[in-house]
């Protein structure tokens, strides 16, 4: 008797504590996306404002200024820095690939001796401190008078980057090898195994490495500023960004529209390409 | 056959032949001239002279470097462990998402896309002591914000919640990592009366450990070259130079709180162009990144080694 009451009564609360908690999720979920959207929202209505208002502590702009954002072009040569770090982002990235499919393909599907030292140095170089290479290879840029220019930036991409090479390896172990063999059985070079076979299906991957490429190479401070920061005319985003405050330290809303400009792009890329990017970093954790 | 072997190892060193180049130029040879250099007194415009250890021995006695060790020990300590347990508790609230998962986990991870120098940018001004909406916030619930970065006890934590805000690529990675825990292995737990926090402890947190391990070291890694947002944060909130010859003057603004070991190698070669000096500290900073990573992955195969 009391068991057949007791059954649907702990039901019910059952219900009701899924209930509960699934409220609670939701509610810290929300509130840490607020938390997390907040920055860039407040960004944006910064950027709208006056300089005067910008001042002080208004969330809500008293009137529109979207010329703030035409402002940003006539104050600083933002195409130029644009066109400086599209020409570094693109063809580093470009570059890389070209250079890293090849060696992450021996990596992970030939054999041949010395394979898994070649691996463990490759680990190595990604784990090394840009910094503690710096001074030697800044020496050598300079006695090939390339200081000054993106050159610096660009030219290692001809020999591949380590972490771009890791990634691509991991992802090509995922590729079964009998598709190798079959194309090997029907007499293909390794070559042309590679393009004809491999490179299509590794599509997602070298996406995902591309992307990852792009992204370091949009957003590095570092590396321009060591070699270009003598030459404003190399300049790109990051060193912009970075000077346009100290040259407009009261326009907080230019700051801020310049801000918005350089963040929008890599957004917009994220948007088209999430699947690929997000399948890129969760290969890294996967196999790391 | 010979022949045959040697068409193989040519088609196989076709494919690594820029790697490997890459890596002898870009690699090897700065590493070796780092070691030469560190043994020697070096400004750019003179001949390398040889002095032995004394750049080493400098070090002892170089209270920026102690300030600049320091800073960077403390962003390892509290910024890595920090940053993992984040990522960590926001993946095992996505976890439990059927329906809208993708719309919070691409809100969370925008942040991580946002240039470190925009990002630091406008954490400099919302965290802004005067009229920074943070600190407005703050008051209007009733407490005194803090400084933020135009304090030297709070410039560091300002940094590490920039750090936070764009931890979404490691929750990402964790996220993975807790989906690929086997469905069976959580309802057989659930059949014994294991509670949320007993499956999290018994099965979830094994289950990720080298997720976690490879969390730390990335994250070690990661702390030690940090420079960017530290660079950019102390030359925005004390208005001076962040580009070009002037920069370094606002490094580690405000009293040196924010000057991180990176900042101090930088200054040193390309501020006083010490670079003898500078290539020694380069060398210590590569000793201890190998040896954090050699023992945090010792240390994991001592826990596999238990387990098993």
């Amino acid at each position: 008797m009391t068991l057949a009451l007791d059954r649907p009564l702990t039901a019910a609360v059952e219900r009701r504590r899924i209930r509960l908690a699934w409220i609670a999720r939701h509610s810290i979920a929300i509130a840490l996306a607020v938390m997390f959207v907040t920055p860039v929202v407040y960004l944006v209505l910064l950027s709208l404002m006056t300089s005067d208002q910008a001042l002080t502590s208004d969330y809500w702009p008293n009137t529109w200024h979207p010329e703030n954002y035409l402002k940003v072009f006539e104050a600083t040569p933002l195409p130029h820095y644009l066109l400086n770090t599209v020409l570094y982002a693109g063809t580093a990235t470009a570059l890389t690939l070209l250079s890293s499919v090849p060696a992450a393909y021996a990596l992970a599907k030939l054999k041949f001796r010395g394979r898994n030292a070649l691996f463990l140095v490759v680990i190595c170089v990604m784990m090394l401190p840009p910094q503690v290479v710096t001074v030697p290879l800044y020496l050598m840029w300079a006695r090939y008078g390339l200081t000054g220019s993106l050159a610096p930036l660009i030219i290692p991409a001809l020999f591949g980057d380590a972490f771009c090479i890791f990634l691509l390896r991991q992802f090509l172990l995922t590729i079964p090898s009998e598709y190798l063999d079959a194309a090997r059985v029907d007499g293909c070079g390794e070559w042309r195994t590679l393009l004809r076979v491999v490179l299509p299906m590794a599509r997602p991957g070298i996406a995902a490495a591309g992307l990852f490429q792009f992204f370091y190479c949009w957003n590095d401070y570092y590396g321009p500023l060591l070699y270009t920061s003598e030459n404003e005319s190399s300049w790109t985003l990051s060193l912009g960004l970075a000077s346009f405050r100290t040259v407009h330290h009261v326009d907080w809303n230019l700051v801020t529209a310049a801000t918005v400009l350089a963040m929008a792009p890599l957004i917009i890329i994220f948007f088209f390409a999430q699947r690929a990017f997000v399948q890129g970093i969760t290969l890294t954790g996967f196999k790391g | 056959m010979d022949a045959v072997r040697l068409r193989r190892g040519l088609v196989t060193f076709s494919f690594l032949a820029p790697a490997l180049l890459g890596i002898g130029i870009f690699f090897l040879y700065p590493l070796l001239s780092a070691i030469y250099f560190s043994f020697t007194k070096f400004d750019l415009l003179s001949v390398p002279q040889w002095v032995g250890l004394d750049n080493y021995r400098h070090m002892a006695d170089d209270p920026f470097l102690l300030q600049a060790v320091r800073n960077t020990l403390w962003m390892v300590v509290v910024f890595v462990p920090v940053r993992i347990l984040g990522a960590i508790g926001l993946a095992m609230l996505l976890v439990r998402f059927k329906r809208g998962a993708g719309v919070f986990r691409t809100i969370y991870y925008l942040p991580a896309l946002v240039p470190p120098v925009a990002a630091t940018i406008a954490f400099v001004y919302l965290l802004k002591p005067g009229t920074g909406p943070v600190n407005h916030l703050l008051e209007m619930i009733g407490v005194d914000g803090p400084l933020w970065f135009n304090s030297p006890a709070w410039a560091k934590p300002s940094l590490v919640l920039l750090g936070l805000w764009a931890i979404g690529d490691l929750m990402i990675i964790f996220l993975a990592a807790v989906l690929g825990v086997p469905e069976s292995l959580y309802e057989a737990a659930s059949l014994d009366g294991a509670n949320a926090w007993h499956r999290f402890r018994s099965i979830t947190l094994p289950s990720i450990r080298p997720v976690i391990l490879f969390a730390a070291v990335t994250g070690v890694i990661y702390t030690l070259q940090y420079f960017d947002q530290a660079a950019v944060a102390g030359s925005i909130a004390s208005g001076q130079a962040t580009v070009g010859a002037g920069i370094s003057q606002s490094f580690g603004y405000p009293e040196g709180s924010t000057f991180t070991y990176p900042l101090w190698l930088y200054t040193i070669g390309f501020r006083y162009s010490a670079l003898g000096y500078a290539n020694a500290l380069a060398i210590a900073l590569f000793v201890v990144a190998l040896a954090v990573t050699v023992i945090l992955l010792r240390r994991a195969k001592a826990f596999s080694g238990e387990e098993s």
